[in-house]
């Protein structure tokens, strides 16, 4: 229990995947701009990483993994290689699944995010999540407590983005800052306040 | 003709350069740039993939179906992308273990599946290519400016030489270690698009909220 929870803590703050490894900068940069659709993303991204880390884990573990085919009579047999396109296979899929189930029950949920559900396929982030997990030998368990933890450390860094930019349009920028420049410098400034939590040893 | 091949070539580089301007491809452009040598071998590998899924995307573009294309697109471009994983474990491991899991985040980069879909899908294959070819260059610019400034001055040496001698060897220069820590590739960034849309001034953003009337006029 307490590991899990040292391990949460680590993916929202201090391993944060947008701020620390800058994961699913593209649209961290470009769908900040109100704190409305700042959330609506937000929580599409932990719904989409809560499901897709643990899969992916399941998928590595019984299909991929060398050594994982031993069932099917050749245990020498190392998959590993097709580790990429199953993971962004699995992350199409599962976004597709997705809208189709929220569009049925959760209607409302659904127009809520709108463009943003198929936008999480390729949001880096999501792949980011699942390459971690295979690259730290995360076991079930872990992998489901890093996919919630990496879901909202990214949405808590995109909704706070999204507030800092509202009030940021009433100062004023220099020309040439203005838009994405001063985006930019105030992310990195977040990135630094973040790295305040570096020195913390759980 | 030779005036579009060259066009295309050509516009990603500062024009239209796809990390300052179309705001794709940021991820790894930060992340592995605390060396030179990283920025590099994550450009040749971008630039190749780029290049080769325009081409591939432009070679199909009469066959696929609207409504697939998208898959069509990503499993190219992940079938690509672990090829190059595979050459790079094979011939640069100790880069690819530094490069961790960036090279397979090519296949999210948005530039790969943005040039894919908004040129490859409805332009001939020559053109495509250098399209590729282009965006693909003008990233490894951006990278490599990055790459050679935070490690120039995060740890006095460019792709692994020392330039500027450390005061821990004895030298005068005292390193700066905020540039290999993530926040500094943002600043770089930020003043590279200060700097690139100093000197192009159509690539200024409008200001969303007009604060001082008076100042603005006599600026625009």
């Amino acid at each position: 229990m307490e590991a899990a929870l040292s391990l949460f803590v680590r993916a929202v703050f201090i391993e944060n995947l947008a701020l620390a490894f800058f994961l699913g900068m593209c649209t961290f940069l470009a769908v900040s701009k109100r704190i409305e659709t700042a959330i609506g993303l937000g929580a599409a991204v932990i719904v989409v990483m809560v499901i897709t880390v643990p899969v992916n884990n399941l998928l590595y573990q019984y299909l991929l993994q060398p050594g994982a085919l031993a069932w099917l009579g050749s245990p020498d047999a190392d998959m590993s290689f097709l580790g990429l396109i199953s993971y962004i296979g699995v992350i199409a899929a599962m976004v597709q699944v997705l809208e189709m189930v929220l569009d049925r029950y959760f209607p409302a949920l659904y127009h809520a995010l709108g463009i943003f559900l198929p936008l999480i396929t390729v949001n880096c982030a999501i792949l980011g999540a699942s390459l971690f997990m295979v690259e730290r030998d995360y076991g079930f368990t872990e992998s489901v407590v890093f996919g919630v933890g990496g879901g909202v450390g990214w949405a808590l860094a995109i909704v706070a983005l999204a507030g800092i930019r509202e009030k940021l349009k009433y100062s004023d920028v220099p020309d040439g800052l203005q838009g994405l420049g001063i985006t930019f410098i105030t992310v990195g400034l977040m990135s630094l306040g973040f790295m305040a939590f570096s020195g913390i040893q759980l | 003709m030779a005036s579009t091949s060259s066009k295309v070539v050509l516009d990603p580089l500062v024009d239209n350069n796809p990390i300052t301007l179309q705001v794709l491809g940021i991820c790894s452009a930060l992340a592995v740039t605390t060396t030179l040598l990283n920025a590099i071998i994550m450009s040749l590998a971008l630039t190749a993939v780029t290049a080769c899924s325009n081409g591939a995307v432009s070679l199909i573009r009469h066959h696929t179906p609207s409504a697939i294309r998208i898959i069509v697109q990503m499993t190219i471009i992940a079938s690509l992308v672990i090829v190059v994983d595979q050459i790079l474990q094979a011939y640069a491991y100790e880069t690819s273990k530094k490069l961790s899991v960036f090279v397979g985040l090519i296949i999210t980069n948005c530039i790969v599946l943005g040039r894919a879909e908004a040129f490859a899908s409805k332009n001939p294959v020559g053109l495509s290519v250098l399209d590729g070819l282009g965006n693909g260059l003008g990233y490894s610019v951006i990278l490599l400016i990055v790459g050679a400034v935070r490690e120039l001055f995060g740890s006095g040496s460019l792709l692994g030489m020392p330039v500027l001698p450390l005061t821990t060897d004895g030298g005068w220069y005292q390193s700066n270690g905020l540039l290999l820590l993530p926040p500094s590739a943002f600043f770089i960034i930020g003043f590279i698009i200060w700097g690139v849309r100093t000197w192009k001034r159509d690539q200024v953003e409008p200001a969303e909220h007009q604060i001082h009337a008076v100042h603005r006029q006599e600026v625009v």
